[in-house]
């Protein structure tokens, strides 16, 4: 009996990673704009995707992912507002995985401009998980608290965005949307930030005016 | 804790360098975890305990080296070794760091027995 010590240095989400840009590939190949929206459960990222659908409609073509651990529940909310919606459940786990995402990608309709994928409620582990988007947005709801980006970090560093929700309800609230997007910035420099309240219709165009732009590049950047 | 995915990912690749090299058993891991890696060695450690039963790796030693976060300042040239979340440069205080290492994990090196 011999003992023998390799040398393996394999990245333990290499599998993950490689799904992931399988995924961007296609994407960007049939010019659609994959964005994936993370955020701690009850921050309003389905409210958030319902007023995106209701501003987009008639100009733009979205589709919506979802992921929670148990229920249709989210998914059959886009669906009343026109828009194709899948729902994925992950009977437990926190997070959604490349392959998760690969798996509905061929049911998702070629004449699209966005997909979005609305991760598990969870602001520790989707962090870890590239899924192929172009874009990663953090969400942050005013109840929850300003001082959130410094306590989970690894969040905030991995996305492009960060949109601060719930605005209607901070007359009433002690959270300072200065201080949140400092936090943030100090983790992320250039990290572009959003305040919006999806509910009361406020600061929904500069954001969708973002993803458009966004959209755009996308599509240049294909020829 | 998306710990237990990451575990059976290990697992994976025990398996696979196991069969390539002919190893009836493997008898110690090392694995690489960055501070900003979003895993948390403790959970890893008791992942592996839990998943390890029964299998070709029961017998094994999981060790965990923790890799701090190594930032580059674009303004000064400068890198930081930081052993927490502080995202700053100490050579001129830069808030604008590029993190350069600590955010991997990574299956480093196995001991097998043959």
């Amino acid at each position: 009996m011999t003992t023998k010590t390799i040398t393996v240095t394999r990245d333990l989400l290499a599998t993950n990673k490689e799904a992931a840009a399988a995924i961007r590939r296609e994407l960007r190949s049939r010019g659609i704009l994959g964005v994936n929206l993370l955020s701690s459960p009850g921050s309003g990222k389905t409210t958030l995707l319902e007023a995106l659908a209701d501003l987009l409609k008639g100009r733009y073509r979205m589709a919506v992912i979802e992921g929670d651990i148990e229920t249709e529940r989210d998914a059959e909310r886009i669906r009343r507002k026109g828009v194709p919606a899948w729902q994925i459940t992950t009977g437990g786990a926190c997070h959604l995985e490349a392959r998760m995402i690969g798996k509905v990608l061929g049911q998702v309709p070629e004449a699209i401009d966005f997909l979005f994928i609305e991760n598990v409620g969870n602001l520790v582990c989707p962090a870890s998980y590239d899924l192929g988007e172009d874009l990663r947005f953090v969400l942050l709801s005013s109840p929850e608290g300003d001082d959130k980006p410094a306590k989970y970090p690894q969040a905030f560093l991995s996305a492009d965005g960060l949109i601060l929700t719930k605005a209607d309800l901070l007359p009433h609230l002690p959270f300072d949307p200065a201080r949140a997007a400092a936090e943030a910035l100090a983790i992320k420099p250039g990290l572009k930030i959003f305040t919006v309240s999806a509910l009361a219709g406020q600061g929904l165009d500069g954001l969708a005016g973002f993803l458009v732009e966004a959209l755009g590049r996308l599509r240049s950047g294909r020829a | 804790m998306h710990e237990l995915s990451l575990v059976a990912s290990v697992f994976e690749v025990l398996e696979e360098k196991a069969r390539e090299h002919g190893a009836a058993r493997v008898t110690k891991v090392v694995l690489d975890v960055g501070i900003m890696s979003g895993a948390v060695p403790d959970l890893i450690e008791s992942a592996f305990e839990a998943y390890k039963r029964g299998t070709l790796a029961a017998g094994a030693r999981l060790e965990i080296v923790v890799v701090p976060m190594k930032v580059r300042c674009p303004d000064c040239g400068g890198e930081t070794v930081r052993e927490d979340a502080d995202f700053s440069c100490a050579g001129c205080g830069s808030r604008r760091v590029e993190i350069v290492e600590g955010r991997d994990l990574v299956i480093e090196k196995i001991e097998l027995e043959t």
